[in-house]
């Protein structure tokens, strides 16, 4: 087999969309995942028995099936559901449905890494603000959260990368991210296998040196 | 866009032959434990000798595991099975080639496939562990076995690793876990594991809830299953002495 990369130049426009595509992805996902993920971490740790387990169930639920099945199954029943809650069709695209996805099962990961963070903060943070009169609400706004979120930037950055792989698992809806874009260009002049090599690369290089970014970030925010 | 809800779905003909689709899950799930237990055995060999490559005081050597798992880590499973499903097999010599094209039926090629892809995937991460486990053992374990007069390997297969899997149980059931997850997807290159086999049912039965509902189902309690085993062959085997341990 004979090896010809040079197909790939007139097709980098449409490899950067599906870039885009991939980005967009990731960044919804990672943004609604913390959001999402920070409310069920305070669920858990909360000392109503009723929030905590319910918290403890949605993330115990997301972590035992595969990515692909949430994303799967989101595009196949959002649809359903929204006729459901609106009455009406409306129609809605894969790439809602995969955002949907994504943020929902993240935010299962996303918890985790907060609540550990949370409870490495030390009590006495959390005795002494109470004791200035401020409430649950603020104490854990502007005392504790703060504090957490430090410690655990380079923790949510590694689930970023790894959300950034498998954003490449949106192939089964049909949606052109990267890795789809790469196929499809490589299929249309036949050179498949060359623009699978240049999307492995691609991805490589960038979850590569994005994780050496987060091994550097960890010494400097070692506390 | 009206709903039919019926859970005794799994129980009626598919229309094909005359199977279930109960039937077609339980195939399902055979192909899902197939793909993982193979698959943790090729990352379980494959991880200790890399895990040891890693720890080993040579640089050539635990450079070349270094780099393994870098590759392996960061590039996305679905690209490194696109890769063993349609590249390796075109840069195979032709003999091989025509084996693996014509020969061999379609689900045996992508069953190959997807279980080298995942056992070498997997097979980073397993690394990974147990170098950790290897380097968490205090440092005079080594210096004891070597000052008995122990050469390299007999430190590692009589002193070092019979701890350092002991220390490693709970990172590696996860990992294990993650094998069965990630083995879904096989259905992207058309094997008919169990996400697959759901899909399919949601398409001929259309209902779609039902049939992602009992995957759902299966998935979780698997993994509980398998996360309760561990928990107990964990305490087994417990190294005494080691605060890691027990959690007590």
């Amino acid at each position: 087999m004979e090896l010809d990369f040079s197909g790939i130049i007139p097709a980098i426009p449409g490899l950067w969309n599906g870039m885009v595509m991939t980005l967009q992805l990731m960044v919804m996902g990672v943004v609604g995942g913390i959001a999402l993920g920070t409310v069920l971490a305070l669920m858990r740790l909360s000392s109503n028995k009723l929030l905590s387990r319910v918290a403890g169930a949605y993330v115990n639920y997301f972590r035992s099936i595969p990515l692909l099945l949430v994303i799967t199954w989101f595009y196949l029943a959002v649809p359903f559901v929204l006729r459901w809650i609106t009455g009406e069709d409306t129609p809605i695209g894969a790439f809602a449905s995969c955002v949907v996805a994504f943020m929902m099962f993240e935010a299962a990961y996303f918890c985790e890494i907060v609540r550990a963070g949370v409870q490495s903060i030390p009590k006495g943070q959390m005795a002494a603000a109470q004791a200035m009169g401020m409430t649950y609400g603020q104490t854990m706004r502007l005392v504790i959260l703060p504090q957490a979120f430090r410690k655990m930037t380079p923790l949510l950055l590694q689930q970023s990368i790894i959300l950034f792989q498998d954003t490449s698992l949106v192939y089964t809806v049909g949606l052109v991210d990267f890795l789809n874009s790469a196929r499809s260009n490589g299929d249309i002049i036949g050179r498949s296998n060359e623009f699978l090599i240049f999307a492995g690369v691609v991805y490589f290089i960038i979850s590569f040196s994005a994780s050496l970014l987060v091994k550097r970030l960890q010494k400097r925010f070692a506390v | 866009m009206n709903y039919n809800w019926d859970w005794g779905v799994f129980f009626k003909s598919t229309g094909v032959g005359s199977e279930t689709y109960l039937d077609w899950y339980i195939a399902g799930l055979g192909w899902t434990i197939a793909i993982a237990v193979v698959a943790w055995i090729i990352a379980l060999l494959l991880g200790s000798i890399l895990g040891v490559m890693r720890t080993v005081p040579n640089r050539l050597v635990s450079g070349i595991a270094t780099c393994y798992v870098e590759l392996f880590r960061n590039v996305p499973l679905l690209v490194q099975l696109f890769v063993w499903y349609f590249l390796i097999p075109d840069l195979l010599p032709q003999n091989l080639q025509d084996w693996y094209k014509q020969d061999l039926n379609p689900t045996t090629s992508a069953y190959l496939s997807v279980v080298v892809c995942l056992g070498l995937f997997t097979a980073a991460r397993v690394c990974e562990q147990v170098r950790t486990g290897i380097q968490a053992l205090p440092r005079g374990q080594e210096a004891a076995a070597r000052a008995m007069g122990f050469k390299l390997p007999q430190i590692y297969w009589n002193v070092l690793l019979p701890q350092a899997y002991r220390i490693i149980i709970p990172p590696l059931t996860s990992e294990f876990l993650n094998v069965f997850k990630n083995s879904s997807v096989a259905s992207l290159i058309g094997l008919m594991e169990l996400l697959a086999q759901t899909k399919q049912t949601a398409e001929f039965s259309a209902n779609l809830f039902e049939a992602f509902t009992l995957a759902t189902l299966i998935y979780f309690t698997l993994n509980m299953s398998l996360m309760l085993l561990m928990r107990v062959v964990e305490k087994k085997v417990a190294v005494p002495g080691l605060i890691s341990v027990g959690g007590k």
